[in-house]
């Protein structure tokens, strides 16, 4: 495992916050994810190191949040609401603009590796429906023509590079 | 031996039957002594309790009082004090007594809940009992009949899961039928401590599984498909060959450790098909490695011997040797025989005048169901008085003896001779007779060779580490050719001069009661099922090798020979 040595000083200054070093199973998932993107396969087996576990114990755990990724994603993690409000007001629409952008399906990586896209449950912002988070941003009442102005904004900061 | 404190005990009443049971205990177990079944998957008496298959819900009150002054209250129309019913079903195996508790098994509510929790239950399941190995043997066939709807209302699509995982040599998965009560789970990392399964994936997904890379192949692994409520885990060995309601339950005990493992061996028509763990608290609780598992395969092997001629012929072959060499015989027995078979030996060595000796097995301990002495039945010989000093390994006395041309004759039973460190041209320098079920090194050699049985194919006792006398039963007939040891050692007995001794259990028993002061109030027939404890402190000076097992720690010798 190849985590940044910020990562590796919050992982272990994370761990003395709990009274077993099992509870720390969660947060240093977390934190993991957040420096590589996803969950590598070897996650299991450092993490159970870690916190003195069995490797199992953790793949429990990484299994059972959907959020934990096992797999790379794109540059950018596109993800849009598809819970009651979100889906009446045209989240499907706005979902599919973004797969069509990208060429891309749920869940994948699109083929120029930038983004994601994943449906996903209620974010919290209904009133302002349908809505969408692009990694920590979210974005209000995203029809197809912003979805569309978003991915091509997207699609311009990735030219930049 | 310190006896435990009187445990505390609570009043509880169950379905209106008062009983006192310790404190701590669960409804379940406090049901399960009024003959109340409160049916249950996830829970297991050995294992930690989770609380998560809720099958065993149970309705439950307390007794009323007056919240200000405590007086109970009183129900007008019973006379008896008001009960509190608890408007929710409560778990069974999760609630432990409490004085005065109130339970109810067969109120509407519960029913109901059983029948909610088997619909759910079933909803996923792939109702294959007709090609299921646990079908007969089943609880959520057998709790299917008392609460399931019988047709289902299901009409959505079933989740697929993996059917044949091998999850290790022995034992195989089929995810469909798994219930998700993790008593697998808790097995492996409580019992076997060998952490490798766990749930993956969540809800109607959730999947047993072991860690990928790794492997269930500890020596314990089969316990799992034992406690498996349903038919999710199988052993590979076991499956697909029988049906289980054809089989014979014969109650036996594991031979290779003395550890005495107790055992149920499962056969039809003289052919054994599994054997599986018998609860004993005291020696193994609910368990068994898989190693004894696969000791029945000792009765089919292609090396077992069969008798050419008749068992007078070569009685008198035996005599023969015997007269021809007086007081030159040495009498090798074995830590493998039961303890009538030690009695009987013992007769014969004092009718030969011979020395007797055993030769001692051991090996690494596994600290829950193997001890290091791998033979079950040293303590046996100790108590019958065949031996009076612990067993070595190689038998360089005898050897030194045939060297020095003092021993002319060796009767050896049941132990190869050349394995106990004898050479091939001392055994060539004596006359053997053998007494054994299976083909080696010393058969080969012997002038007379009784073939005998296997422990399966015959009763007896054995003495385990704790000197706890269990009786093993014979599960099959045995084998063509063979000969029960019992009959054998009485006829050589005889040959050798001594005393005319029964070979049949319960006559024998009546000798032994009459001759062994440690066992003068025993018979056969009345030796418990969990066996009994003899008492040990005329062998407390002796260095037994066992070290600590499951419900077993070793006494100092020291120590206890202080406190006999
Ligand atoms: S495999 Fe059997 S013992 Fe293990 S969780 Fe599933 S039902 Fe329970
Ligand atoms: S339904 Fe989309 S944010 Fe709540
Ligand atoms: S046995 Fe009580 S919840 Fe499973």
């Amino acid at each position: 495992m190849n985590l940044k040595p910020e990562t590796l000083s919050k992982i272990d200054e994370v761990i003395t916050h709990y009274p077993t070093k099992r509870s720390a199973t969660l947060p240093l998932l977390h934190l993991i994810q957040e420096d590589v993107g996803h969950l590598p396969p070897d996650t299991s087996e450092w993490v159970a190191a870690k916190l003195e576990l069995q490797p199992i114990n953790v793949l429990e755990v990484i299994t059972f949040y959907p959020m934990f990724r096992q797999k790379p994603i794109g540059r950018r993690h596109i993800k849009v609401c598809r819970t009651l409000s979100c889906a009446l007001l045209g989240g499907y629409k706005t979902c599919a603009t973004f797969e069509k952008e990208f060429h891309t399906h749920l869940g994948e990586v699109s083929p120029d590796g930038e983004v994601t896209v994943d449906f996903v449950e209620c974010l919290a912002s209904c009133g302002t429906a349908p809505v969408v988070m692009i990694d920590d941003e979210l974005h209000e009442k995203v029809d197809c023509a912003k979805a569309k102005q978003l991915s091509d904004q997207i699609k311009a900061e990735a030219k930049k590079r | 031996m310190i006896a435990p404190a009187k445990p505390d005990l609570v009043t509880v009443n169950i379905d209106g039957q008062e009983i006192a049971v310790p404190k701590g205990t669960n409804v379940i177990e406090a049901a399960r002594l009024v003959n109340v079944d409160v049916p249950h998957y996830c829970y297991h008496p050995k294992l930690s309790v989770v609380g998560n298959c809720r099958m065993c819900l149970i309705e439950m009150g307390m007794p009323a009082v007056d919240p200000a002054t405590k007086a109970p209250i009183m129900d007008p129309a019973t006379g008896k004090q008001k009960i509190n019913w608890i408007p929710r079903p409560q778990i069974g195996c999760g609630t432990n007594v409490s004085p005065g508790l109130h339970v109810k098994t067969t109120s509407p509510m519960v029913k109901d809940a059983r029948e909610g929790v088997m619909e759910f239950l079933l909803i996923n399941h792939p109702l294959d009992c007709p090609i299921c190995d646990q079908a007969g043997e089943c609880k959520l066939q057998e709790q299917a009949t008392g609460y399931g709807r019988g047709y289902s209302r299901f009409v959505e699509q079933k989740n697929v899961k993996p059917k044949r995982t091998q999850l290790g040599p022995r034992v195989t998965l089929d995810d469909e039928r798994c219930i998700l009560c993790s008593r697998c789970i808790r097995f492996s990392k409580e019992i076997a401590k060998d952490d490798v399964l766990g749930f993956v994936d969540r809800g109607s997904y959730s999947t047993l599984t072991c860690y990928p890379g790794k492997k269930l192949e500890n020596n314990y692994s089969l316990n799992t498909v034992d406690i498996c409520p349903v038919g999710a885990l199988t052993s590979t060995d076991f499956r697909f060959k029988m049906r289980v309601w054809f089989l014979k339950q014969t109650n036996a005990i594991d031979t290779e450790s003395s550890v005495g493992a107790n055992t149920v061996v499962w056969s039809r028509e003289g052919t054994i098909y599994r054997i599986t763990p018998r609860r004993n608290d005291e020696v193994n609780d609910t368990w068994l490695a898989d190693s004894a598992r696969v000791l029945y395969k000792v009765v089919k092997a292609a090396d077992r011997l069969a008798a050419t001629e008749t068992i007078e012929a070569l009685v008198a072959r035996a005599a023969a040797l015997f007269k021809s060499a007086p007081g030159a015989i040495a009498v090798v027995g074995s830590g493998r025989s039961t303890l009538e078979e030690h009695f009987l030996t013992r007769h014969l060595a004092n009718a030969l005048k011979a020395s007797a000796q055993l030769v001692s097995r051991v090996g690494q301990g596994d600290k829950l169901l193997i001890s290091a002495d791998r033979n079950p039945n040293v303590r046996g010989a100790l108590v019958t008085g065949l031996i009076k000093t612990l067993p070595t390994q190689q038998l360089t006395d005898l050897a030194a003896q045939i060297d020095a041309g003092k021993i002319k004759v060796v009767v050896a039973i049941n132990e190869d001779l050349s394995a106990a460190g004898l050479t091939a041209a001392q055994l060539a320098k004596v006359a053997i007779v053998y007494l054994g079920a299976h083909a080696n090194a010393t058969s080969a050699a012997a002038k007379v060779v009784f073939p005998t049985l296997t422990v399966f194919e015959k009763s007896g006792t054995l003495v385990n580490q704790q000197f706890r006398i269990q009786k093993t039963l014979k599960a099959v007939p045995a084998a063509a050719g063979a000969t029960d040891d019992l009959v054998v050692l009485s006829l050589l007995v005889a040959a050798a001069g001594g005393a005319t001794l029964p070979a049949e259990l319960a006559s024998l028993w009546k000798v032994i009661a009459a001759e062994v002061p440690a066992l003068a109030t025993m018979s056969f027939a009345n030796l418990p099922e969990t066996g009994l404890v003899l008492d040990a402190t005329p062998f407390a000076a002796l260095p037994f090798v066992e070290g600590e097992t499951l419900h077993y720690k070793p006494a100092q010798p020291a120590v206890a020979a202080a406190t006999a």
